[in-house]
């Protein structure tokens, strides 16, 4: 779990850097360059490959993880006082993942198919810089945010992400074995941190293009 | 000082055997000392009983100050109850309050069956000790005990994964009801040692092997376990088995 799940917060931090492209208020033309490279280039591609079998094998793994666990209780406390020994969130984590794994295909029928598979759902819209043929991924992010359910749910998610991450993050490296007083402090700032500014980034980018803070 | 007089009613989970359904008894104990220990309350509640002709409660208890491990219970839903580092025998009744109600429930995990009341069978523990909890000793003339240089950092480190006592309540503090923080301080204790080296790798697994065999849960992380040991085992030797394991698994030729 802590394996795959450092490969997906690299994914994250690459996912973050390239949509926060869009306040760079151009009109979505450097993240659309930047989408046309991640979905061009044949390393990222090839790598990509990698990202979905990482993320197939965190599902599987946790969802087993979570299913084998609950067994092992077989008659419940009447009385139970896990808030007093530890994170809610650190409990909850197949669920907040659960969660995620909706939020995921929810997100990718969203985008992705409409730039893997355009026959079966549609196309993305096109625009046109210095004479070469661009995907326009942000007119499409921007007609994806004109609906108020759609930016509640990507911002609700992403406070599941936060959580996830706020037990995930230290926790991979807890199970990596990397727990060392010389290391513990910057791992669990950074993952704080982490925690917090990914996923407000995410939110804050279905949150401006809805309320028009960003051209 | 005041010992003043408590009145409570206790919920104890009563069970004949482990074949048995369990159920939740009410019992009320009068003018109890804040001096008592949780288990002197028990044993005047258990006096009250035994003189009304009733079936006292099954508990497991042994030297009553802090060191055996066998006192197991989860008081209010937290294993040895409300204080932080310190055994049911160590718990005073200065804990509670006059007119409270306590649940007292036994360890509830799969791998710990109750025998008896608030007794469970913690025998998977002995088993797992048994797979490699253990250093080999040659025989011959003794040696100096100051003849083998260790460095005093590691030796701490080893002393305080050897003060886990095996209660279990790391185990009944997990959602998971892991016994990682177990396994993992009695093979931090030997690996950190110049002694345990020899079967260092063939412990780690073969321990492992045996806590996966008893049907304990994975670990994952959520720190329960380290909030409510009595003996206060960091999560460091989790940490520290994950490593044993991992290279062990990936170097030895077992």
């Amino acid at each position: 779990m802590g394996l795959t799940g450092l490969f997906l917060i690299s994914f994250l931090l690459v996912h973050c850097g390239i949509n926060a492209c869009i306040f760079l208020n151009d009109n979505g033309e450097t993240f659309n360059k930047a989408a046309h490279f991640m979905g061009t280039n044949l390393f990222i591609r090839t790598a990509e490959i990698g990202l979905f079998l990482g993320l197939l094998i965190h599902i599987i793994q946790g969802l087993v993880l979570t299913y084998e666990n609950n067994k092992k209780r077989p008659i419940k406390y009447a009385v139970n006082a896990g808030n007093q020994n530890s994170k809610w969130y650190s409990r909850s984590m197949g669920l907040l993942g659960t969660l995620l794994l909706i939020f995921l295909i929810i997100h990718m029928g969203d985008f992705w198919t409409h730039s893997r598979v355009p026959g079966l759902v549609g196309g993305l819209p096109e625009v046109e810089y210095d004479g070469v043929v661009y995907h326009d991924l942000y007119a499409k992010m921007v007609e994806e945010f004109k609906e108020v359910f759609v930016v509640i749910l990507y911002v609700i998610s992403m406070f599941s992400l936060g959580f996830h991450l706020l037990h995930g993050f230290s926790s991979a490296f807890q199970s990596l074995g990397i727990n060392h007083s010389k290391y513990n402090p910057m791992i669990k700032s950074v993952g704080f941190g982490f925690s917090i500014i990914i996923p407000l980034l995410f939110a804050l980018m279905p949150l401006s293009i809805y309320f028009g803070l960003i051209k | 000082m005041e010992h003043t007089g408590l009145n409570l009613t206790l919920k104890v989970w009563k069970q004949k055997n482990a074949a048995t359904k369990g159920a939740f008894e009410s019992y009320d104990v009068k003018n109890i000392s804040t001096d008592m220990s949780f288990l002197e309350m028990f044993d005047v509640l258990n006096e009250q009983l035994i003189s009304t002709g009733k079936e006292p409660i099954a508990f497991d208890h042994d030297c009553r100050e802090g060191i055996c491990g066998m006192c197991s219970m989860v008081i209010n839903g937290r294993p040895h109850g409300p204080w932080n580092g310190t055994t049911t025998c160590q718990l005073h009744m200065r804990a509670f309050k006059n007119g409270d109600t306590i649940t007292v429930e036994p360890w509830r995990a799969g791998s710990f069956p109750v025998v008896r009341d608030l007794v469970v069978d913690r025998s998977a523990f002995d088993r797992i000790i048994q797979a490699g909890g253990y250093v080999s000793i040659n025989t011959g003339n003794p040696v100096d005990a100051n003849a083998l240089p260790i460095d005093k950092k590691l030796a701490d480190k080893a002393f305080a994964a050897a003060a886990c006592i095996g209660c279990g309540a790391c185990v009944a503090a997990c959602k998971n009801s892991s016994a990682m923080l177990f396994v993992s301080a009695k093979v931090s204790q030997l690996a950190l040692l110049p002694q345990g080296q020899p079967e260092r790798s063939s412990r780690v697994l073969s321990m492992v092997d045996q806590m996966d065999k008893e049907g304990f849960g994975n670990c994952t992380n959520t720190g329960a376990c380290e909030a409510e040991c009595p003996k206060e085992i960091s999560l460091e030797n989790i940490a520290r088995l994950n490593r044993e394991y991992m290279s062990a698994a990936l170097a030895s030729e077992e």
